[in-house]
């Protein structure tokens, strides 16, 4: 029923708006770039309209031989996980362009090139259904990444680009020695060489070997989130790219993280995503990731710096709600991701804004500014209040549920979370007073210009998205139950139940059609 | 047909490319005398295009030999794929050689057409070098193709680099022969025999502890010209002194061929001694990885950070001879075409930015490069990222292909240090790609680079080549392991991959 091209369609657009912005005229770069974004997000309308949102397996499924020496395929396909994520992505892509054209006044067709790139490249992130191809878009994206913040970034960029890089490969290239692990006890097991996700996900594993690669993959993931103590990349990073990188970090970048707990270390380790240590090990880290960034968002002058702070805080409430290995827990996690993606997003566009009108980033250089400014200081105030979770947006349904999924299997680590709530407000409520309430007391301020209708055309998707999400969460929760509850039910069988080892027949050849995700229910 | 050597012609047709190289590097000296007249004229520009059809011929015999058969295993020149396809990477190298060396040995003053028959005569070596089962015409191969590249490395004369560069190398080269001349001589005169095929045969049990010493000289002999550390000490100053065309080809071929020479001579006549050279293989390994790529992390001199990196790839590939099995061989094969073309791709790039006189080879030179000319700092992104093994490029695919070969043998350890000192090595790659990328051009006034068509074609070739290794493999995946079956080494397949 679904088209296996669309996904391949999607992978090719931005290739052919790169090239056709590397052919422009400079200064319709910007306008090809916009149009194939555009192009880009109506493409992907289909996934949101004809996803059956019951059926478990993948779907737009295509695959393709690509190295049949080592078993590498090119397979995509979206399911209840990863449909919302591409979505996101191609969402916030023509948005983040339109919001570009002021702030990037310099190298222009390298720029929009480069964003076009990362595209394709997250977009394949979230639709690769080949480990190998994962990984090759998951290296892919920090080229570009890499490309963005060095040279259009800020005075630090060069530490900050470098940091980003270092840090994400060396992760990744853990990642990658684990997924080679899999590959040859595949191969050992079953003598035909494979890297389809599918397959891999057949393997026996005993509990130690399950510690080790969790480890390994965990790493690469828990940088990309980041979980804290991992962290010290992303400041960094955020602060010195311009604020269409900032944007994309945030929105997009790190919900790889996320996605790969979801996508890999809960359906492939499950004993060592249930084991007692590793589990309490990851809530401390995410409450802590919680707690302390908003502990030092508190006292940021720099009013990006705290936003970038505030990621942080976010992607605990989804490291809780991952390993709270809960249905309810593990819908909250996938909805404070995108919702995080949409408000941060849109925080990093605003802040963008201010930067453009008057060159700071210091929450002391404002003041007043809803005086002078209403609509953009309108705007701000949603978008702060949808990133704290009130109630009617869609940063209160995630957290919410979350909170609640955690609560039923780890009530403490719920209860403390939910402090972390409270501290959102505590940082987030000062720096909008700071810089839209008070008096108007710097003279620059007094004549700032409002929202242009660029600029509301920018924001209006991100606003209406939040709302929308808020006040009828049914359509999204709706896609991503199936998948959720099969994550869930396939940790829980595996873990309380027989140890994959023991199954009976365990290492079974899939034969390359049979993509059912996970293992056939009646395999029990 | 099938050659049994029954009569003298069998000889020249297995001979056949290195017959037809030989004669053009004959036919390009005599030329250059006859039209010279005076040593102060240049040689005529016919002479890069002389020696290219020579190699083209030769690239044809070559291919020409797939379709011989040989009488038994056992021949002083091997006929089988392993040859046919480490032939074509020389012969490849010293085409990129010849697409970069006519504009700068002008352009830098030196007017030697020898040069391009030494080149050749270095080919014809490096081709018996590693074709050859017989240790006394492996070695007759060595000294042919280290005679000519000793004088290739100090033929710029004006360059006093250059003659200390050339200096080291002859003694430190003339040493390694030694060695490896007295490791052969051992292994002799404990087997009585110098044929690969029947000393495999003699040694399948394992030998005494005489042919064990004089593997352990032989592998020493070769450790010197891969340049394994600790080993490598002419190495840096030897690439950084001879002319960059030179050290391209240096750096690609030369290594190539002692690396095809020892995997054929371990491979084919030690596989019994593997508890011996494996352990050795295994730390030259370590050291090379560790140490290389440590000491690249400080260069600032562009050029001598290519030599360590180039030495770090020896290291990788180490790995894969340190493996000793069919899938090691392979892996080798295919690491070496794709070091081949990248290793010459960034030379490339680098003489072109070093201009005349190779004065600029500092880091700083390539400042906002990418914004002067883009394409080449395209290029040398695509280089630099398939060096530092990233997905994609050839070089990813090359070293995935080499941790398969290790682990499938069981040395995890070996991967883990080729993983971790990959790692190591993504700073000085993108420390060259941030001075591109990252810093603005320095003044308006900075001429354009002069890029010859000859160096823009090899520019060309290595792209097009390091990103159709990265995306399509297979084709040369499947030449890899056709070649690495014809020397049979032992099969460690799916059964091999158990658990540690």
């Amino acid at each position: 029923m679904s088209a296996g091209w669309l996904l391949t369609l999607l992978l090719a657009i931005p290739i052919a708006g790169m090239v056709a912005v590397v052919l422009a005229p400079v200064r319709l770069a910007r306008y090809v770039a916009l149009g194939t974004a555009a192009v880009e997000f109506l493409a992907s309308l289909p996934l949101w309209f004809s996803f059956a949102p019951g059926v478990e397996a993948f779907q737009f499924e295509s695959r393709a031989r690509w190295i049949p020496e080592w078993g590498i395929s090119y397979a995509l396909g979206v399911d209840g996980i990863s449909v919302l994520l591409v979505l996101l992505t191609t969402l916030i892509m023509p948005v983040t362009i339109l919001g570009s054209f002021r702030y990037i006044q310099r190298r222009e067709k390298t720029f929009y090139a480069t964003m076009l790139l990362l595209e394709t490249a997250v977009i394949g992130v979230f639709v690769a259904l080949d480990v190998f191809l994962f990984f090759v878009f998951w290296e892919l994206v920090l080229v570009p990444m890499y490309l963005i913040i060095g040279v259009w970034g800020g005075e630090r960029r060069v530490y900050a680009a470098i940091k980003f890089f270092l840090f994400t490969a060396a992760g990744s290239l853990l990642m990658l020695v684990g997924i080679l692990y899999l590959f040859f006890k595949y191969q050992a097991l079953t003598g035909a060489p494979s890297f389809a996700y599918v397959d891999l996900l057949q393997v026996p594993l005993t509990l130690k070997e399950q510690l080790w690669l969790f480890g390994a993959f965990a790493l690469a993931f828990a940088i990309k989130v980041p979980l804290f103590p991992l962290h010290t990349w992303l400041p960094d990073a955020h602060v010195e790219a311009p604020t269409p990188g900032s944007v994309i970090l945030a929105a997009v970048l790190l919900k790889m993280g996320t996605y790969g707990f979801v996508r890999f270390l809960l359906p492939f380790f499950p004993l060592a995503a249930t084991h007692p240590d590793v589990v309490s090990t990851l809530m401390v880290l995410g409450v802590a990731g919680i707690l302390y960034a908003a502990w030092v968002a508190a006292v940021q002058p720099d009013a990006k710096k705290l936003i970038a702070y505030t990621s942080v805080a976010h992607m605990g409430f989804v490291v809780i709600g991952v390993f709270a290995l809960t249905a309810t827990g593990l819908k909250g996690a996938m909805i404070v991701m995108l919702s995080h993606g949409v408000s941060t997003g849109a925080l990093f566009l605003l802040m963008g804004m201010l930067y453009e009108r008057r060159h700071s980033r210091l929450i002391e250089a404002y003041g007043g500014l809803a005086a002078v400014t209403p609509m953009l200081a309108t705007a701000f105030v949603i978008t702060a209040l949808a990133s704290i979770g009130l109630p009617g947006t869609s940063g209160f349904v995630g957290e919410f549920l979350a909170l609640l999924g955690t609560f039923e299997t780890h009530p403490w680590v719920a209860i403390v979370a939910t402090l972390g709530v409270v501290f959102a407000a505590y940082y987030m409520l000062p720096m909008v007073q700071r810089i839209f309430f008070n008096r108007v007391d710097q003279p620059e301020n007094e004549r700032l210009p409002d929202l242009s209708p660029r600029e509301g055309l920018v924001l209006a998707p991100l606003l209406v998205v939040m709302i929308w999400m808020g006040v009828q969460p049914g359509p999204f929760l709706r896609r991503m139950e199936t998948s959720v509850e099969a994550v869930v039910e396939r940790v829980q069988r595996q873990a309380l139940g027989a140890p994959i080892t023991a199954a009976p027949g365990a290492p079974v050849p899939v034969a390359a059609a049979d993509l059912a995700y996970p293992a056939p229910r009646g395999a029990e | 047909m099938t050659i049994d050597y029954s009569s003298a012609g069998h000889y020249v047709l297995a001979l056949l490319p290195e017959v037809v190289l030989s004669g053009a590097a004959m036919l390009v000296l005599l030329v250059d005398v006859f039209q010279k007249g005076s040593a102060s004229r240049p040689s005529s520009r016919t002479i890069p295009w002389l020696a290219g059809a020579g190699v083209a011929l030769a690239f044809a015999a070559n291919l020409w030999l797939l379709g011989l058969e040989e009488a038994g295993s056992a021949g002083m020149m091997a006929i089988d794929s392993f040859r046919v396809f480490s032939n074509a990477l020389f012969l490849l190298a010293a085409a990129l050689f010849l697409g970069m060396a006519p504009r700068y040995l002008e352009e830098n003053g030196m007017h030697l057409g020898e040069l391009y028959a030494l080149v050749l005569f270095a080919t014809v070596g490096m081709m018996v070098f590693s074709g050859s089962r017989d240790l006394i015409v492996i070695f007759l191969g060595l000294e042919l193709l280290s005679v000519a590249v000793y004088v290739l490395t100090a033929s710029n004369r004006r360059d006093v680099r250059s003659a200390e560069g050339g200096l080291k190398y002859f003694l430190l080269g003339a040493f390694s022969s030694a060695f490896l001349l007295f490791g052969v001589a051992l292994v002799y005169g404990s087997t009585g025999t110098v044929n690969l095929a029947r000393l495999g045969v003699v040694l399948a049990d394992g030998g005494g502890r005489l042919v064990a010493f004089g593997l352990a000289l032989l592998l020493v002999g070769y450790a010197f010209k891969i340049a394994a550390v600790p080993f490598h000490m002419w190495t840096p100053d030897a690439y950084e002194g001879a002319p960059t065309p030179v050290t391209a080809f240096m750096a690609a071929a030369v290594k190539a061929a002692a690396f095809a020479s020892l995997v054929r001579v371990l491979l084919t006549a030690f596989p019994g001694l593997y508890g011996t050279w494996g352990q050795m293989a295994f730390w030259l390994a370590v050291l090379t990885m560790v140490t290389a790529n440590l000491i690249a992390l400080t260069q600032d001199n562009v050029k001598r950070l290519l030599a360590y990196s180039s030495i770090a790839h020896a290291g990788y590939l180490l790995v894969a001879v340190a493996a000793g099995t069919d899938v090691g061989a392979a892996a080798f094969l295919f690491y070496l075409a794709v070091y081949t073309l990248m290793n010459v791709g960034a030379f490339a790039v680098m003489m072109t930015v070093a201009r005349l006189g190779e004065t600029r080879l500092g880091l700083d030179e390539y400042r906002g490069l990418a914004w002067r000319e883009p394409l080449i700092a395209i290029a040398m992104t695509i280089f630099l990222l398939s060096l530092a093994g990233f997905p994609l490029t050839g070089g990813f695919i090359g070293k995935l292909y080499i941790l398969r070969a290790a682990v499938e043998r069981g040395l995890l350890v070996l991967a883990v240090v080729l993983v971790l000192t990959s790692l190591l090595s993504y700073w000085y790659y993108l420390r060259i790609a941030w001075h591109m990328w990252f810093q603005d051009p320095e003044g308006e006034g900075v001429a354009p680079l002069a890029l010859p068509a000859g160096v823009a074609a090899v520019l060309v070739a290595c792209v097009v080549g390091v990103l159709a290794t990265g995306i399509f493999p297979g084709a040369l995946l499947d030449l890899a392991s056709a070649g690495a079956a014809a020397l049979g080494g032992p099969s460690f397949g799916a059964a091999g991959a158990a658990a540690p």
